[in-house]
């Protein structure tokens, strides 16, 4: 990483840890009497030593259209959190329903998406909608191993194909 | 009884609902994999209604802050770990189970 | 108020004990590991109710170190049992 990159990444892990260090320790510090000049300086040299021991962790690379693809998340988050209620309903009807109406399978398909946030995010919507779980991702190819617990979820992800496009649109078909 | 009162008690009834709906399905499916499911989704969403309880119960504080801090982490927690779970089941060989197989 | 988080916490408390069947009897490893890890969910639950029937705020911290130390221990006997080995030289 040249200089530029690397003064990016430090000040902005640094006021995102100084930040959340202000609100973890405020209901401790603030409310007895106001910040003085003691409790902020604690608060800078803890910030500082985790800003330089892990910086590169936590902004690796600056990415190209950081404030579009933000703007496109927020309506899939909340999509997703109707899609999470659906899902547990299913569930808890499958589970108490005398007769237990399950038929699992295993499944396999590819998608286009190739970078590692578009990637985790599809696996982890999988994870969390109604009646699949993922079990191994290739990066290089794209190729999910899904397995279902009866017909019609399994049918939902290989026909239906709403949450690849869906991903695809918020990450800009990566 | 105020309204808040109320509304913290509803959400923090149907939460337990559905993690007992969780604990019950670890007991009931016949597989591994199926038990998995059960418990992936159900603790997830059990757990960030109780949550939102208390967080409604409690008002605007520095409190309230902390609990969404917890549920955010929560939320995308209990997802990688039971995809990595599941990974390692996978790799070393466990076998699914079909319709009419013994239940183990 | 103070009994409906009281009803909250022995409901939380017998989802425990219904998870320590499938703990002590499940056939093979795995079950044994995805046991442990919804009681380990169901605690940091648990310490957050308890630290309203109590009243005292410092157990949300409590409960926020357990998630962290429960996400890593979970990951890292996963990883162990897939390859054999956590970290190659």
């Amino acid at each position: 990483m040249n200089a530029r990159e690397r003064a990016i990444s430090m000040t902005i892990t640094f006021i995102t840890m100084f930040v959340f260090w202000l609100l973890l320790s405020a209901w401790v510090v603030y409310l007895p009497q106001p910040y003085d000049l003691l409790e902020v300086s604690k608060g800078i040299i803890c910030a500082l030593i985790v800003t330089l021991v892990s910086h590169e962790l936590l902004v690796p690379r600056i990415g190209e259209n950081v404030l579009v693809k933000t703007r496109r998340f927020i309506p899939y988050i909340f999509w997703e959190l109707w899609q999470i209620v659906l899902a547990n309903l299913d569930v808890a009807y499958r589970v108490i329903h005398p007769k237990m109406p399950i038929d699992p399978l295993v499944i396999e398909f590819e998608t286009t998406l190739r970078s590692d946030f578009a990637l985790t995010t599809l696996a982890n919507s999988i994870t969390l909608t109604p009646g699949t779980i993922t079990i191994t991702v290739e990066p290089e190819q794209g190729k999910f191993l899904v397995h279902a617990i009866a017909k019609a979820p399994a049918d939902a992800l290989l026909v239906d194909k709403t949450m690849q496009e869906k991903v695809a649109y918020v990450y800009m078909e990566e | 009884m105020l309204v808040i009162d109320v509304i913290a008690t509803v959400l923090m009834g149907v939460g337990a609902f559905f993690m007992i709906t969780g604990a019950v399905g670890l007991l009931r499916f016949p597989d591994f994999y199926t038990r998995l499911h059960a418990t992936g989704k159900c603790d997830t969403l059990g757990e960030v209604l109780i949550i939102a309880g208390c967080m409604v119960y409690e008002g605007f504080s520095f409190i309230t802050i902390k609990l969404l801090l917890l549920m955010v982490f929560i939320f995308i927690a209990n997802p990688v770990g039971t995809h990595a779970i599941m990974k390692a089941a996978y790799l070393t060989g466990v076998k699914p189970w079909k319709k009419g197989d013994k239940r183990m | 108020m103070i009994v409906i988080f009281l009803a909250i916490g022995l409901l939380i408390m017998s989802t425990i004990l219904l998870s320590m069947y499938r703990a002590v009897l499940g056939p093979g490893v795995f079950n044994r590991i995805a046991a442990s890890n919804v009681i380990g969910t169901k605690v940091i639950v648990l310490l957050v109710v308890i630290g309203y029937i109590f009243e005292r705020p410092m157990f949300i911290d409590i409960s926020l170190l357990y998630a962290i130390l429960n996400l890593v221990s979970t990951l890292i006997i996963a990883k162990y049992l897939e390859r054999g080995e956590i970290c190659s030289s």
